[in-house]
């Protein structure tokens, strides 16, 4: 069943779906929230003005078509996905500055909390799958944390951790966006549930490629135990850690704003439930697309990885 | 150390007989758990007594004690009382956004793994899409149109986890798509819609239970930090995500107001979590 004149084409396709897909899902939220802001109650002139005093009818008329509102919504729609295609993602409403400068100013935070609490909880899922999985008392006891872990609301662990750490033994500070120290309690509280739900899953799969006869073979080999699982055996246990990491992402974007919010932290989450409750389309636009490039790319490089722990995808899906 | 461990699959004492018995007594508090939290949602009376709303100024800020164990928050009201009122909204919201999603996943599952190539592709594109729009932003969306409440919440949690839960069951259906009964069923001659009836919906039957199962815990998350955002039911509202929420501005002083209601949310999590894996363990042993 071997096909190399073909590969190079099969793999061209596959590459083109993806991009394809990769463009549908810029597209979809693009469009997606055109169609919600403009379904939603309240008039983006507001958030223009900024709540300042009543404004004359004149004003609103003039903002209106200073900032295309006046125009039928076909030609607004065709207008919105232009500017989109062509980067300009305009001038925030509310913030009256350019939203490729908010979004400067507030992704690096979010992405530095994201990819610290990824890290964190890989590091958790892999020690505690690693060291007790199938092991007399710690296999039960480890999975049950694990399942404890992965039910905790981030929002929930986050309120006891600044409770504990901020306020009864003041080791780390409450609220803060700089520092390594400010850092600390918005990371475990995401990556606290995450790891345990990335943990749950890799058990499973460690669980079944302890039963492999090549396993055995190794152990027959005289390596110690350790060597076996952190050599052998956990290379199959990542492949489903990895491909739930590109859910993850997604997941944290969405996790961060409440953790955003309780650590008063600047980021992108807190910014978009700030820009959507004031229908600040041009910023909404803007931080959406930007999650669903970080998704993208969360997803491709998840794909990659995949290829390279486990090399025998590379054939089945060549 | 573990070397009994690697013995051939067929050299193990069946999956049965290894249940240990620490299972039963996690499931048996998590099914007593479960009593008591459909009670209360259905006569929530026969638990507490009072109203969960009667504000009593003086009152406020009480630390759990005899007369009110678990505490009051910043109105006066009764922390316990209000818990147990609050478990209808709570259930509601997940058992109904555990059912939208799955119908939403269904509806995509069925004919993507079985409506061709092109519907299959549509599909993945559609779970592509939905995927990169975390369930948060898609719940932001919704109430920007809806406003805030009971409605709204349930449909945007029920769509966020619908993606997760499709996947799950479109892979389950593609692994089935060619087995030996289905091929079987359609030589015989019998149509799609048959082949639906009697062999898929049987077949997605147990996993969607075990989903389902398992699900409304994580959705009473999601739609608890939905309400702790302020996009659920409005503050004096007895639900638990908002308790939470109202919670966090008094947390320096009154604990309580935010940590009980995060207990009623995480062991509701975890009977569910319980409940699921033994019917999992269940069919799974039964079936083999």
């Amino acid at each position: 069943m071997i096909s190399f004149p073909n590969s190079g084409f099969v793999f061209l396709k596959k590459l083109m779906i993806r991009v394809g897909g990769a463009c549908l899902v810029l597209f979809a939220a693009a469009t997606l929230t055109f169609i919600t802001l403009h379904l939603a109650p309240g008039d983006p002139v507001t958030a223009i003005l900024g709540g300042s005093a009543n404004p004359t009818p004149e004003t609103i008329r003039e903002i209106r078509e200073e900032y295309g509102l006046d125009q039928p919504l076909m030609v607004q729609y065709a207008l919105h996905i232009w500017h989109v295609l062509s980067g300009h993602l305009g001038a925030s409403f509310s913030q009256h500055m350019p939203v490729t400068d908010v979004l400067w100013q507030q992704a690096p935070p979010t992405l530095k909390l994201m990819l610290s609490s990824l890290v964190l909880a890989w590091v958790f899922a892999v020690l505690s799958v690693t060291l007790s999985a199938r092991k007399p008392f710690f296999d039960s006891a480890f999975s049950s944390l694990e399942t404890f872990f992965a039910g905790l609301p981030q929002f929930w662990i986050g309120i006891i951790l600044l409770w504990l750490f901020a306020y009864q033994l003041g080791l780390l500070p409450p609220a803060g966006t700089h520092g390594f120290s400010s850092l600390i309690l918005p990371s475990l509280s995401l990556a606290i549930p995450l790891g345990g739900f990335l943990a749950q899953v890799m058990r499973e799969s460690f669980k079944t490629t302890l039963d492999q006869p090549f396993v055995l073979t190794a152990r027959a080999r005289g390596l110690s135990d350790n060597a076996v699982r952190f050599r052998h055996v956990l290379r199959h246990a990542l492949l489903p850690g990895v491909s739930l990491s590109t859910w993850a992402v997604g997941a944290l974007v969405g996790n961060a704003v409440a953790v955003e919010f309780i650590f008063s932290r600047q980021g992108v989450g807190r910014q978009l439930f700030l820009a959507v409750s004031m229908h600040d389309m041009p910023l909404v636009t803007g931080i959406i697309l930007f999650i669903s490039v970080v998704y993208i790319l969360a997803s491709f490089l998840a794909d990659i990885l995949y290829v390279i722990v486990d090399p025998r995808i590379q054939e089945a899906r060549a | 150390m573990s070397a009994t461990n690697s013995l051939p699959l067929s050299l193990k004492a069946s999956p049965r007989l290894r249940l240990p018995a620490g299972k039963h007594i996690g499931l048996a508090l998590a099914l007593l758990y479960l009593t008591l939290l459909i009670l209360a949602a259905i006569a929530p009376h026969l638990l507490a007594h009072g109203n969960p709303y009667g504000i009593a100024p003086r009152e406020a800020f009480t630390a759990p004690g005899w007369q009110h164990p678990l505490g009051t928050d910043q109105s006066g009201r009764d922390m316990w009382t209000r818990l147990i009122f609050g478990a209808r909204n709570s259930l509601v919201i997940g058992i109904g956004s555990i059912l939208l999603a799955l119908s939403v996943a269904l509806s995509l599952a069925i004919p993507g793994a079985f409506g061709g190539a092109v519907a299959e592709q549509c599909v993945k594109w559609i779970f592509e899409i939905l995927f990169s729009f975390p369930a948060v932003v898609l719940a932001l969306l919704l109430t920007a149109i809806f406003s805030s409440g009971t409605f709204p919440l349930i449909v945007a949690v029920g769509i966020g986890a619908a993606p997760g839960y499709g996947r799950m069951l479109f892979g389950q259906f593609l692994t089935i798509r060619h087995a030996g009964f289905i091929e079987a069923a359609r030589s015989l001659g019998h149509s799609p819609a048959h082949i639906l009836r009697r062999h898929l919906v049987p077949n997605a039957f147990r996993p969607l239970l075990i989903a389902g199962a398992m699900g409304v815990g994580q959705t009473i998350i999601w739609a608890s930090s939905l309400s702790f955002l302020g996009l659920g039911a409005p503050p004096p509202a007895a639900e638990w995500g908002t308790m939470l929420a109202m919670g966090r501005d008094y947390i320096a002083e009154a604990w309580w107001i935010t940590f009980f209601p995060g207990v009623a949310i995480v062991l509701t999590m975890l009977a569910t979590t319980t409940l699921g894996r033994f019917l999992k363990n269940h069919f799974e042993t039964s079936s083999s």
